[in-house]
């Protein structure tokens, strides 16, 4: 490969870049700032420029990169990209930008711990997306913990240690035996490479095993019920930047997980656990749009929100159809960017009065008017409504669930009054209605510049995705029939 | 010509844009670009209609939306004979609204953000009604949705209004699983959603089955036509998914007239109408759709008898009228159904925007009981609110009489099952009609004036940006019946656009059938409701409360609007909210986090305690009682 390692440099740039922040020190705070800034912009121009070469006809690696790391075990630094990990790649580099913008004000104390730590875990995550090699994997996998634990841990609320155990355990624990599966499956194959162990021949019983140990990590992750309660804590309490990165990227790592490991390692063991997980998919979708439907809690809506939204992606996977799981893909993308902006938008009205209670607000139209049609906008692509990209991934994956089992669809379909009923009852209550008390009156300034510069990119991509999806199915479109024949092909 | 129809719905939608971004300014300028965008689409519209009537139809893609697998789905435009009066109608009297609004909402600080909104649902409409596939329909039909729920509540600080609007968008939206099904049925089964293939390849569907529920088959044809009519019903407000619309009337009144009247509520008709290729594949779903719609014509006319606001009046007419055009469509005389569509908009409208002009009149208070004796006051208002009020109940040769009495006289002739019920509830219909309509009339426009003394000094004719737009939509109430029944419902004007079965033509039937003395029953009936309302609230005043008292339970149950709202309010978002807070706090804290995580943490750590005599709470703590138990299984993972 002649050319620039284009991914190893989207890796290792932000991570640098982290680490040049950390050296500032407390010195400069606005220096860190800028500098992070800088950092996050170069890596998003890095990853469109990936875009911009990625070739949208094969589901093949792109920008391989391949050097030895460690030849006893043969393991390898191997990294590649395919239309399942360019759009995920893209969403984690904008994420971030929108992260260290979005936290410009808010952060006032260890800014550059705060600045290296994003810039770190951007890093780290696209790491973990374009990572081909199952011990490099795993090692992002990991170390990308450690920069959030320390968000939360440091600049979240009251409860954040309380949050910060229960996260860091529950990921730890399924990571874990992922790490157990991955050991198991180089026993067997003689590799750690993630697309060789796609081909590798296993018995029914090796699968069922490993794929209960890729659904310990992975399901955590997404989160699926029953093992989500972490993240209604964990969001909670973490600072409105790190609840963005949280519900735009971590969950998909789940997501991505379960389309590059558990449906093509073990596609026979996928198909038999198939009814299992999309029960807890539907679980999910109804018993959690239940329950953030009596949040008081603006933060712990929203993420109830993710959990039921995440359902649907995983639902959409365990379809083994292109248009469920193109469906759930296109919907992980779409969840980035809805979820990061509601966050964003919570963060917004948190700057202003320190409170996350719905019942503290009413009428905030009256004192924001713009930032008011801003929240209408999210607050519509998270009820999936058609012209948002909430729409594309919930109308895919009922078309998909459909073709499966007409039963599905019809509770999948119960999202459509459950997502707008949350999420537009939330709205009445903070956005409409007279102003509510003193506080809203006088303490709630409208949107800064630098603020609608934030969501201003979000507000787009929700636009465009939802009016023009095709660039972006296009773009996964041979990777998701890859994926898709891979998981129903059988290997015993 | 493509990018002719191109522009009509983006010369609203620019319309739309561009007054959007004079929301922030004081000065009332939003109608300097909606009302231009819309006169465009309007007079374009007129355009494309001519060009239909000469033979030329479209159907084509704009651009691809999105493909994966086996789907495509395009952005695509279909522009055929009933493309083109649905474009007409929604245009016209989108701009007449438009006009009136410029004096309606004069004064109110939301005036620039109004003309947005109304500018952008005529963009929604205009797609809905275009659209070639089920994607675009969809996606019009949710943006009309989405403009209604910000006009409902549109005075945001009031509780009523976003409560109503709220309940708006989630009835529609119940509907909407329905409709996403219907979708899914016809995808699963055909592999597209353009109309094109699904309308050649409809037979299939009715060969085809499907199991929602293990072990009973049904035909997709008739799962798929009854799911989207559950789409259509919440849209076009049918028993039961009607409740959203007496509420919306706490929105501005031009957008009563607009949307929750005479345009956005016929949508689920002009659906049922556009597929009537699927709709025909099912005779099951044609019965269900024609008892609904007569159910709802009778028993929300009933309702409407004992309102007093003016607009929850006119509102529950809608319901009931929409019924009729419903019956029509499950009778396949599509034709007359749309027909009555088209006049409906356009007297409904005009009654709206009359009621608005009197409301304004009486300082905005829409109770009738302080009303009365506008006629006085406001002539133009009340000339034209009189011809509205005689098409909507039927009277000769008003528009109503015609479009109304074909779809009870097609009744007659279907067989349909259920045409006899809908036959006799349509009729007795018209009865009602006469009355609740003229009982409106007599108290707001005739009679004591009832009004405090200030605001009756001050009973004024409207101006004239709110009287021209009465005129402009009275011609067409009057005249509309008599100069377009023949070519439009008997004259084969919507030739291949709607499809009715072989022995299903109650329509070519009535063409030459002399119904004998039946077909002037609707007439009389209309006549007797018009005298007894003038008997009632004019002649003996004291009778209607008496009335009242005597029917005591029946009464009641129409004052509490035959209990819908109960079950709505009470029951189903009262179940959901309370299974909701039973999952959260039993399921999530009780039982995951309080016995199984941290009741798991707990007795790890209670072990840990009897072992070590330490009980930390620390990371390494947890990590290191979980490491033993991966080793644990890892062990027997490789022995097993």
């Amino acid at each position: 490969m002649p050319e620039l390692p284009l991914l190893s440099l989207t890796i290792w740039l932000p991570i640098l870049g982290g680490v040049g922040v950390l050296a500032l020190g407390r010195s400069s705070d606005d220096r860190a700032r800028w500098l992070a800034l800088t950092v996050s912009a170069v890596a998003f121009v890095l990853t469109m420029a990936l875009w911009a070469g990625f070739d949208p006809g094969t589901a093949a690696m792109q920008f391989v990169e391949e050097a030895v790391w460690i030849e006893a075990f043969a393991i390898h630094y191997r990294l590649g990209v395919d239309g399942i990990s360019l759009l995920l790649i893209l969403l984690t580099s904008l994420s971030t930008l929108v992260a260290v913008a979005a936290s410009w004000e808010s952060i006032t104390d260890r800014v550059a711990l705060y600045m290296a730590a994003f810039l770190i875990m951007e890093g780290l995550m696209i790491g973990v997306f374009s990572a081909l090699d199952g011990v490099v994997f795993y090692v992002f996998w990991e170390a990308m913990l450690i920069p959030m634990f320390l968000i939360i841990g440091i600049w979240g609320g009251p409860d954040r240690i309380y949050a910060t155990l229960k996260f860091f355990l529950y990921t730890f624990a399924g990571s874990v035996l992922m790490l157990v599966a991955l050991v198991y499956l180089y026993n067997r194959a003689g590799t750690f490479d993630i697309e060789a162990l796609h081909g590798t021949p296993l018995t029914l019983t090796e699968q069922l095993w490993i794929f209960w140990a890729f659904v310990a990590a992975f399901a955590v992750k997404v989160p699926m019920w029953p093992v989500h309660t972490w993240l209604p804590d964990a969001h909670v309490e973490a600072p409105t930047a790190g609840s963005v990165i949280l519900a735009a990227i971590m969950l998909k790592m789940g997501g991505y997980g379960f389309l590059r490991f558990a449906l093509p390692i073990t596609p026979d063991a996928s198909q038999a656990m198939a009814p299992l997980i999309i029960a807890l998919s539907l679980i999910a979708i109804v018993y959690i749009g239940l329950v953030a439907l009596v949040q008081r809690d603006m933060k712990k809506l929203i993420a109830y929100s993710s959990i039921a939204h995440m359902g649907f992606v995983t639902l959409g996977y365990f379809l083994f159809n292109a248009e469920g799981i193109g469906g759930g893909l296109i919907q992980m993308v779409s969840h980035g960017f809805v979820s990061a902006a509601l966050f964003l938008c919570v963060g917004v009205v948190y700057d202003r009065l320190h409170s996350r209670a719905i019942a503290d607000y009413g009428g905030v139209v009256n004192v924001m008017p713009v930032f008011a049609a801003l929240f209408l906008l999210f607050a519509m692509a998270n009820a999936g409504l058609p012209g948002t990209s909430g729409f594309v991934g919930e109308l895919l994956v009922i078309l998909g669930a459909f073709k499966v089992a007409p039963g599905l669809a019809v509770v999948a379909a119960t999202t459509l009054v459950l997502g707008a009923a949350y999420t537009l009852w939330l709205y009445k209550r903070v956005i409409f209605g007279p102003v509510a008390n003193e506080r809203v009156a006088t303490m709630m300034p409208p949107l800064s510049a630098r603020e609608k510069w934030v969501f201003a990119p979000l507000a787009a991509l929700v636009l465009v995705m939802g009016l023009w999806p095709a660039p972006f199915l296009a773009a996964m479109e041979p990777s998701v029939a890859q994926v898709v024949q891979q998981a129903t092909a059988t290997k015993l | 010509m493509e990018t002719l129809y191109l522009l009509i719905p983006l010369a609203s939608l620019v319309g739309a844009l561009g007054a959007g971004t004079t929301v922030a300014s004081v000065r009332e300028i939003g109608h300097r670009w909606a009302i231009p965008g819309v006169a465009v689409s309007f007079l374009l519209s007129l355009v494309v209609l001519a060009d239909v009537l000469a033979g030329h139809t479209f159907n084509g893609a704009v651009y691809t939306w999105g493909a994966i697998g086996g789907l495509e789905l395009e952005v695509g435009l279909l522009i055929d004979r009933l493309t083109a009066v649905m474009m007409a109608v929604v245009t016209f009297v989108s701009l007449a609204v438009h006009v009136y609004t410029i004096g309606y909402m004069h004064g109110d600080p939301g005036y620039n953000r109004f003309f947005a909104y109304i500018a952008g649902f005529t963009f929604f409409m205009l797609m809905l009604v275009m659209a070639n596939n089920f994607l675009v329909l969809f996606f019009g039909w949710e943006g009309v949705g989405l403009v209604s729920y910000l006009l409902i509540g549109f005075w945001y600080t009031r509780e009523s209004a976003i409560a109503a609007s709220l309940k708006a968008f989630l009835v529609n939206r119940l509907g909407d699983i329905g409709f996403v099904l219907g979708l899914g049925a016809i995808y699963a089964t055909l592999g597209t959603l353009a109309y094109e293939p699904v309308f050649a390849r409809a037979g299939e569907l009715a060969s085809s089955t499907i199991a929602v529920l293990p072990g009973m088959p049904w035909s997709v044809a008739s799962f798929a036509a009854i799911a989207l009519f559950v789409g259509a019903m919440a849209k076009s407000a049918q028993i039961p998914l009607h409740v959203w619309l007496p509420d919306s009337m706490e929105g501005p009144t031009p957008i009563s007239a607009l949307i929750h009247a005479a345009t956005m509520v016929t949508a689920g008709v002009f659906m049922l109408a556009r597929l009537s290729p699927l709709y025909e594949q099912s005779l099951a779903a044609l019965s269900l759709v024609l008892v609904v719609g007569a159910l709802t014509a009778l028993a929300l006319g009933l309702v409407a008898l004992v309102q007093h606001d003016i607009k929850r009046v006119i509102a529950y007419s809608t319901i009931s009228q929409l019924g009729y055009m419903v019956v029509a469509m499950g009778i396949s005389a599509y034709a007359a159904g749309i027909f009555h569509l088209m006049t409906h908009a356009f007297f409904k409208a005009l009654l709206f925007l009359a009621a608005g002009s009197a409301i304004h009149a009486v300082a905005d208070e829409q109770d009738m009981r302080r009303m009365g004796g506008l006629a006085r006051h406001m002539p133009v208002t009340h000339w034209t609110f009189l011809i509205g009020a005689l098409a909507l109940c039927g009277i000769w040769p008003f528009a109503g009489y015609y479009s109304k009495d074909t779809i009870i006289e097609a009744a007659a002739l279907s067989a349909i099952p259920g045409a006899g019920f809908a036959y006799w509830a349509t009729l007795i219909g018209v009865g009602i009609t006469a009355v609740y309509t003229f009982r409106m009339y007599f108290l707001t426009f005739h009679g004591p004036e009832r009004m405090d003394a200030e605001t009756r000094a001050h009973l004024h004719e409207s101006a004239r940006v709110i009287t021209w737009p009465l005129v402009v939509l009275a011609v067409p109430s009057l005249l509309a019946g008599f100069f377009l029944l023949e070519p439009v419902v008997f004259g084969g004007y919507f030739g291949s656009s709607l499809f009715v079965a072989e022995g299903r033509d109650v329509l070519g039937e009535l063409a030459h059938h002399h119904g004998g003395w039946g077909q002037y029953l609707p007439l009389a009936l209309a006549l007797a409701g018009v005298g007894l309302a003038y008997y009632l609230y004019m002649v003996r005043r004291d009778l209607p409360a008496r009335l009242a008292a005597a029917s005591g339970p029946a009464y009641s149950a129409l004052v509490a609007k035959l209990g819908f709202d109960r079950l709505f309010e009470g029951w189903l978002a009262g179940a959901g909210r309370g299974l909701g807070r039973a999952l959260w706090r039993g399921g999530d804290e009780h039982l995951i986090d309080g016995l199984a995580v941290n009741g798991t943490a707990g007795r790890v750590a209670a072990a840990a305690a009897r072992l070590r005599g330490i009980q930390s709470g620390y990371v390494y703590h947890y990590a290191f009682s979980m490491l033993i138990g991966v080793f644990a299984l890892v062990s027997w993972f490789f022995l097993a």
